[in-house]
């Protein structure tokens, strides 16, 4: 373990930086996804035309492409070129959106429309309906499908590898070109994710369980 | 905004346009091959998580744990870099001889990551026959092995036919992944072009364009697949 523990502090520098980008990419893309959800059962065809296009397409796009197109057309848009971090949280977030947003969507179908009914018959707008009522049901319901969602997110993260960024994976294939340790290395890097991803799958499972036992809400 | 002057001709531009259409064969040949060995894995390791002995029980879930809570790229590279070296110093010599080693490895990765993938719609997929049918199988004289091959793993397959198609496509998509170890597939393509004519953008957007044209068609073979071995009074579509 001698190279993985004289390198300790800048792997986990590594690792800390596919944290951040996990909670940016986390934060934007369940809000993103949320509205996503609402567009994909909206009844307007200018709303849900355009959302379902985006969904379907992205869904069917390899993420690592996604993160490379970002970072080619970033740079003309904002007109200088771009931090590697910025880019891969603007690609995380449109792209898990798309995921979320199905989840989401699916979360609103189990729905039934007298509670919707009922939600504008007390004089809740539209508005108030979703941030009140369709979101926070959805988010209980659909509870396992969005921690999976999540942890497959963060394993992802290790993707903006391919653009520069020093997450944990690129620092990684450093140390091990100076130090040529690969077993142990790799190793390390499979153990930390899974420990965490495999936590993340136990809770998912509660709450799966939980839910199936209480059958309702 | 960047004064940027787009030039589209790099999509079919000599030898541009010839690079992306080899990438896409890579892609394709990547897939299909490592779907066969995600299929025959998935329904190995899915199956041992049904059976009564607990042992094999406990290996089938070991291995879907393992599989599915690593991302793919650390699974690639702990293949590509560590799998030699744990094969000790003459065969690690040996290995690395192989021409084309990293196109080799990336089917196998694929195909191992995925086969955790399909093994959870295995299990699914017998757990939707319910109990009932194991009594009723064993009681016409079929050992178990019998009672797996003729009737319960059929049957789950068929079952779990729409997942499978989600899988068989998402492993078009993670074969990109290949590219970080060298396998020119689509995606690796694209960035070359970027890195001969700076044109990144429109090379990468014609990948995107690839892509989409290649799930299109997985989901209408699917679709054919589906329909012919459709149980019949069950899905209805």
């Amino acid at each position: 373990m001698d190279a993985v523990l004289k390198n300790l502090p800048y792997l986990l520098g590594g690792f800390l930086t596919n944290l951040q980008l996990a909670a940016f990419a986390l934060g934007g893309g369940i809000s993103l996804g949320a509205l996503v959800g609402l567009g994909r059962i909206s009844k307007r065809p200018w709303v849900y035309y355009p959302v379902t296009l985006y969904v379907n397409f992205l869904r069917n796009i390899p993420l690592i492409l996604v993160i490379f197109w970002f970072f080619f057309v970033m740079p003309i848009l904002v007109g200088k070129t771009m931090d590697p971090f910025v880019s891969a949280a603007v690609s995380f977030v449109v792209f898990e959106a798309t995921y979320f947003g199905e989840i989401f969507r699916a979360g609103f179908q189990s729905i039934s429309k007298d509670l919707v009914s009922a939600a504008y018959s007390t004089g809740l707008t539209y508005r108030q309906t979703a941030a009140y009522i369709l979101v926070p049901i959805a988010v209980k319901r659909m509870l396992p499908s969005l921690i999976t969602q999540s942890i497959i997110t963060f394993q992802d993260t290790s993707l903006a590898y391919v653009i520069g960024l020093q997450e944990m994976v690129r620092r990684t294939t450093i140390v091990d070109s100076l130090e040529v340790r690969s077993v142990q290395l790799y190793t390390f890097v499979a153990i930390l994710f899974f420990v965490i991803c495999f936590v993340g799958s136990r809770i998912s499972l509660h709450y799966e369980e939980k839910s199936r036992k209480a059958k309702v809400l | 905004m960047l004064a940027y002057k787009f030039d589209w001709g790099v999509l079919w531009r000599q030898p541009y346009g010839e690079w992306l259409l080899q990438g896409l064969w890579l892609t394709i040949q990547l897939g299909a091959l490592a779907w066969v060995i995600a299929l025959s894995l998935g329904i190995l390791f899915g199956t041992l998580r049904s059976v009564r002995f607990w042992p094999l029980r406990i290996l089938g879930a070991l291995y879907v744990e393992i599989f599915r809570n690593i991302p793919f790229l650390v699974q690639l590279f702990f293949w590509f870099y560590a799998g030699p070296m744990l094969l000790g110093k003459t065969l690690q010599f040996k290995i690395n001889q192989i021409s084309g080693l990293n196109y080799y490895i990336a089917i196998f990765g694929l195909g191992l990551y995925t086969a955790s993938r399909v093994a959870e719609h295995v299990r699914a997929g017998f757990a939707s026959i319910g109990h009932g049918q194991f009594d009723a199988v064993l009681s016409t004289g079929m050992t178990r092995l019998q009672m797996y091959w003729y009737v319960m793993i059929p049957h789950a397959l068929r079952l779990i036919i729409p997942p499978l198609t989600t899988e068989f496509l998402t492993i078009f998509k993670n074969s990109a992944v290949a590219m970080t170890i060298g396998v020119a597939e689509t995606t690796f393509m694209s960035y070359k072009i970027d890195e001969q004519t700076f044109h990144g953008l429109e090379a990468t957007t014609g990948a995107m364009a690839i892509y989409l044209v290649l799930g299109m068609t997985v989901v209408k073979l699917m679709d054919l697949i589906e329909t012919r071995f459709r149980i019949p009074g069950l899905m209805s579509r």
